[in-house]
């Protein structure tokens, strides 16, 4: 009697968690939620401090926890690709690990910028409630008060960020995706001068985001509908098992595609980027800039190497499109950008294109190639972005690039250090843009990609171009009369700024440190 | 003491010449105008003197090469990125080594003579000369000769590529900042031009990369195991391309040259010699070292079209040259029109027409190195550059009119002068293969003496004009730039052997590589034996 009623009672096992091995998205998550009880309970004065170590401390935290768990012995004991953590939902393997670490690195570096604050640079509105140019606005703005909400935003992102190329399965993955956008929507509509085209730029990005969410989602239910399982490993299975019509998997990787493809800001689902790029403060535009750009790459990766690993064929000719028309499309666009922040955009736009030359290789090479280009290019964007928050003129940032004439002769320094950035976009030798684009080229020409890589170059030929315009701008021109001011950086933005250009210079010469890394972390590919 | 790791030494030299002129300090506020001189005058020195040991190091170089010894000397091969393949690999044949003499020995010459051109004294009168870091062009000047002995002594692909793109910098500040009249348009178009085909060769070194890659063993991109490498005609044929339009670009052979004109007019004098006696070199070596002996039968298959176009480049540059009213210009035209000669004789594929090649590229450096930092002097004395504003010269400044002479008449191959020896080899070389392509070659000659004596008739001669009746002639710092230049015109033009020496081995191993003999001339009995047995 009593052995019948077991039976019958609905059983629900308890899960079983892998803390060890998730706790670096833990933490993260974990010092969220504490900084919402900060925001909440300390008083105003404590708040920034409190804020700042807690986002920092817990970066820190889950970057040595992440370096544990990649050096720890049981995990990948007998040459294991790693494990599936959380009944199925996460993967720990070692591509995530690198991605992951990238990400905490990068987040850490763009905290720094969004903590900058001394009074007039911080980026970030006074309350973001009061409408722009009321008395509200200016009462704030008077008070002092600043939005130290902007530190658990970000935390919750940056765990969103860490959680999106772990999933192994596609809900896991969407919510992913849903907890690292909701806060940067937020943030992005949150600067503190030119609200109206920050909060333009918010409203734009959440619209588009969400439709691009509604893609993403809809692709999970075709391959839900073909495979009968949102495990990514059960797909792949599916899939190549699979002998019935393929409807159903073709326009789920396509919807799965065009969702990722938007968050990497690959054209033609580009649109949203030098909108959100230009009308965000700037410091969230280098976190969205590196730390997104590697969470979503990392993403894609492991749903087209472990989901559709068996399918190269099939999404190959599909993504030879999409990366030929994102560099060209980038590169000519950003010939005729006048706003600094927008030539980043479409640069970074045209950096995704080279990327994905990576990515359609398919191979170990790629995958390597492709994580060292994210982080390499990750660390200087920030540094470029962190440059342009030091020009200045009354209206807050000098973003035209009109008012960069000159720059060059009123503050050698910070003009010879956007000089280097640019160079290094541009991918001369002996700076990392230069090591990181020969890797991902050579990983696609090896798998048969060099018409890609001939479009790739030339592609690079035709950006060079405004990089060189603005160079030549700010070196060859006569400083203008009421041009902008070069603010002092702080620490912080100094910090940000000289890890930029060290890791620039050092990945340009020796990269092979970092390259090996990489390497070591794509020989097994994902786990599946 | 031949397992010195000269050649290694001789390329950080300038750097640690940069790095110590970075160390003075720069301008300040506080600083007045004599101390701001002195400290400028200072890094001058600095440089002055590091480019003197870097001279001092290539000379032992050459004393110590040993022309019938292994292919590369003061090798030196290190790992660099294993993960991509690529070695630091240095070493030099005898081409690579008399034009890496000849940048250390430029070197000196170009930063004597353009001791005060950062001032911006050179422009044209009534622009305000702006105020440029003195520092910073003696730095940017030190770094690209390491770049440039970099380029020529580099024995690994990879290693090569990185030093071709990344000289650009140094020279598209070195015009954009330092220069003078559209410096600006000059300096984007100057590297645009030249980014397009460095990365055109990207693509090839990458494909060449990939196809060196067999079975489970990794690629390389080493020279020497790469020119064994068996390659099918088509893909020679596509990677002979990628090389050769970055190599055209940077030489610059008709129709790729526009940049070259405007650069050079644009750049200091100092700049143009070095942009037209050094990096333009890298085009022409680039062609002899990797176009011919990687893709022997890409280069054979594009030879006819390369001949034409070289041919086309000399007539039409010096034509063109001959119009000129800017004198900078009219140089930088008379050096397209050397360069079609150049790739003439690498293209003929004799021995003759490629050590007279390279021969050329080094007498070029010197004669055209002279031309342009005397038309350099006379440009600061009259603040202008426009050929019709001098005249009479001759009368008030002989010594700096007789040099000029002197290096004009090299620049039309005078016999006696060294040009004339290279430009005789390279048209018997190519005689000996492409009658036709000789003659033509040959109508260059004549269009030289045009355009040189025309120039120096103009500038010199007649009576002498108002603006340039007190011009001083050549004070001791530039007759010290200049001297060493036109002694070795005439030395070389006279006593050419041990260059030849030198350079004699590695032709014949390029012409090896190539499957390439020379044509043997028909022997006058066995042509009288068949013209009487038809």
């Amino acid at each position: 009697m009593t052995g019948s009623f077991a039976a019958l009672a609905p059983v629900i096992p308890t899960p079983h968690i892998e803390y060890g091995q998730l706790s670096p998205m833990l933490l993260v998550f974990g010092a969220a939620i504490v900084g919402v009880l900060v925001e909440a309970f300390a008083p105003r004065s404590l708040r920034r401090s409190l804020h700042l170590a807690l986002t920092l401390g817990s970066l820190a935290g889950a970057f040595v926890l992440t370096i544990v768990i990649a050096t720890s012995s049981t995990l990948f004991a007998g040459g294991s690709a790693g494990h599936i953590a959380a009944m199925g939902a996460v993967a720990v393997d070692r591509p995530t690990l690198f991605i992951q670490g990238t990400i905490l690195v990068l987040a850490f570096i763009s905290v720094l910028l969004i903590a900058e604050s001394s009074h007039d640079v911080s980026a970030f509105a006074a309350q973001a409630a009061a409408v722009p140019g009321s008395p509200e606005e200016r009462e704030g703005l008077l008070a002092g008060i600043s939005h130290t909400e902007v530190y658990p935003l970000t935390l919750f992102a940056i765990g969103g960020m860490l959680l999106f190329p772990a999933s192994n399965d596609l809900l896991t993955m969407f919510v992913a995706l849903e907890v690292l956008s909701l806060p940067l929507y937020l943030l992005s509509g949150l600067a503190r001068r030119r609200r109206l085209l920050s909060q333009e730029a918010a409203m734009k990005y959440f619209l588009l985001g969400a439709f691009s969410s509604a893609f993403f989602l809809f692709g999970i239910a075709m391959l839900y509908g073909f495979s009968g399982s949102v495990k990514l490993g059960a797909i792949a299975a599916a899939a190549s098992g699979n002998t019935a019509s393929s409807v159903l998997l073709y326009a789920g990787i396509a919807l799965i595609g065009v969702g990722l493809l938007f968050k990497i800001g690959a054209v033609p689902f580009q649109s949203w980027k030098p909108d959100v790029y230009q009308g965000s403060p700037t410091p969230v535009t280098a976190l969205m800039a590196s730390c997104t750009l590697v969470s979503a790459f990392g993403a894609l990766l492991r749903v087209f190497y472990v989901a559709f690993g068996q399918l190269t064929w099939d999404w190959r000719p599909a993504m030879w499109a999409v990366a030929i028309v994102t560099m060209l499309g980038g590169a000519i666009i950003a010939i005729t950008q006048t706003d600094v922040k927008r030539l980043l955009a479409y640069s970074s736009i045209a950096q995704a294109g080279y990327i994905l030359t990576g990515v359609i290789a398919a191979t170990t090479a790629g995958l390597s190639s492709s994580m060292f280009y994210l982080a390499a290019y990750g660390i200087a964007t920030i540094g470029a972005f962190a440059i342009v928050t030091l020009i200045r003129d009354p209206g807050g940032e000098a973003g035209h690039l009109s008012s960069w004439a000159g720059l060059g002769k009123r503050s050698p320094l910070v003009a010879g250090t956007f000089a280097f950035f640019l160079i290094a976009f541009a991918g001369i030798p002996l700076t990392s843009g230069f090591s990181s684009k020969f890797a991902v080229f050579q990983a696609a020409a090896a798998s048969g990609g060099l018409p890609l890589v001939i479009i790739g170059v030339i592609s690079s030929a035709i950006i060079a171009f405004p990089y060189v315009r603005v160079i030549v701008l700010m070196f060859f021109s006569e400083p203008a009369p009421d041009g902008p001011i070069v603010v002092r950086p702080s620490a912080y933005t100094s910090l940000a700024v000289g890890v930029g250009v060290l890791a620039t210079l050092v990945l340009g010469f020796i990269p092979e440190p970092l390259l090996r890394l990489a390497h070591d972390a794509a020989a097994q590919l994902f786990v599946r | 003491m031949s397992n010195f790791p000269w050649l290694t030494v001789t390329g950080a030299v300038p750097l640690v010449g940069a790095l110590a002129i970075a160390l003075v300090p720069g301008r300040s506020a506080a600083a007045d105008e004599a101390g701001q001189r002195a400290r400028d005058r200072l890094a001058k020195q600095i440089a002055l003197v590091f480019s003197l040991i870097t001279l001092a190091l290539s000379l032992v170089m050459a004393v110590e090469f040993k022309p019938g010894g292994p292919r590369f000397q003061f090798a030196q091969t290190y790992q660099w990125i294993p993960q991509f393949g690529v070695h630091y690999a240095v070493g030099v044949d005898g081409i690579a080594l008399v034009l890496i003499v000849m940048t250390t020995i430029l070197m000196p010459v170009v930063l004597l003579a353009s001791w005060n051109d950062a001032e911006g004294l050179a422009g044209p009168a009534g622009e305000t000369p702006p105020r440029r870091s003195v520092k910073t062009y003696f730095i940017l000047m030190m770094v690209l000769e390491t770049m440039m002995i970099g380029v020529f002594g580099a024995t690994d692909v990879f290693l090569f590529y990185v030093f071709f793109e990344a000289m650009l910098i140094p020279m598209y500040f070195m015009i954009g900042s330092y220069g003078v009249g559209k410096r600006q348009y000059a300096a984007v178009k100057f590297l645009l031009y030249s980014l397009l085909g460095g990365l055109l060769m990207l693509v090839a070194v990458i494909a060449l990369y990939v196809y060196s890659a067999s079975g489970n063993r990794p690629g390389t991109f080493l020279f020497l195991p790469l020119t064994h490498l068996a390659l099918s005609a088509t893909v020679q044929k596509w990677l002979f391309l990628g090389f050769f339009i970055a190599f055209a670009i940077k030489a610059p052979l008709w129709p790729f040259h526009t940049w070259l004109p405007d650069a050079a007019t644009a750049a200091q004098p100092g700049a143009a010699v070095l942009l037209v006696g050094v990096l333009d070199k890298v085009g022409t070596f680039g062609m002899l070292r990797y176009c011919l002996e990687l893709f022997p039968a890409g280069a054979h298959y594009f030879t006819p079209v390369i001949l034409v176009l070289a041919v086309a480049g000399i007539l039409y540059a010096a034509i063109v040259a001959i119009g000129q009213k800017d004198m900078k210009r009219l140089i930088a035209y008379t050096s397209v029109s050397h360069f079609g000669l150049i790739i003439l004789g690498v293209f003929a594929m004799t021995s003759q027409g490629q050590v007279g090649a390279t021969l050329y590229m080094v007498n070029h450096g010197f004669a055209t190195g002279a031309l342009f930092l005397i038309a350099g002097f006379l440009i600061v004395r009259r603040r202008s550059s426009q050929i019709a504003d001098f005249g009479g010269v001759q009368k008030v400044a002989p010594v700096l009119a007789g040099l000029f002479l002197i290096s004009g008449l090299a620049g039309l191959a005078l016999p006696g002068l060294s040009t004339f020896v290279s430009e005789f080899l390279v048209l018997i070389g190519t005689f000996t293969r492409y009658e036709v392509a000789a003659i033509f070659a040959t109508l260059g000659i004549i269009l030289a003496a045009i355009y040189i004596l025309w120039m120096y008739q103009r500038t010199m001669t007649g009576p002498v004009r108002d603006e340039v009746a007190a011009m001083p002639d050549l004070r001791a710092r530039e007759l010290w730039a200049v001297g060493p230049l036109i002694a070795l015109i005439i030395v070389l033009g006279v006593y050419p052997r041990p260059v030849i020496n030198i350079i004699n081995p590695a032709v014949h191993q390029t012409l090896v590589h190539v499957r390439s003999t020379d044509p043997v001339p028909p022997h006058p009995a066995s042509a009288l034996k068949n013209g009487s047995n038809p």
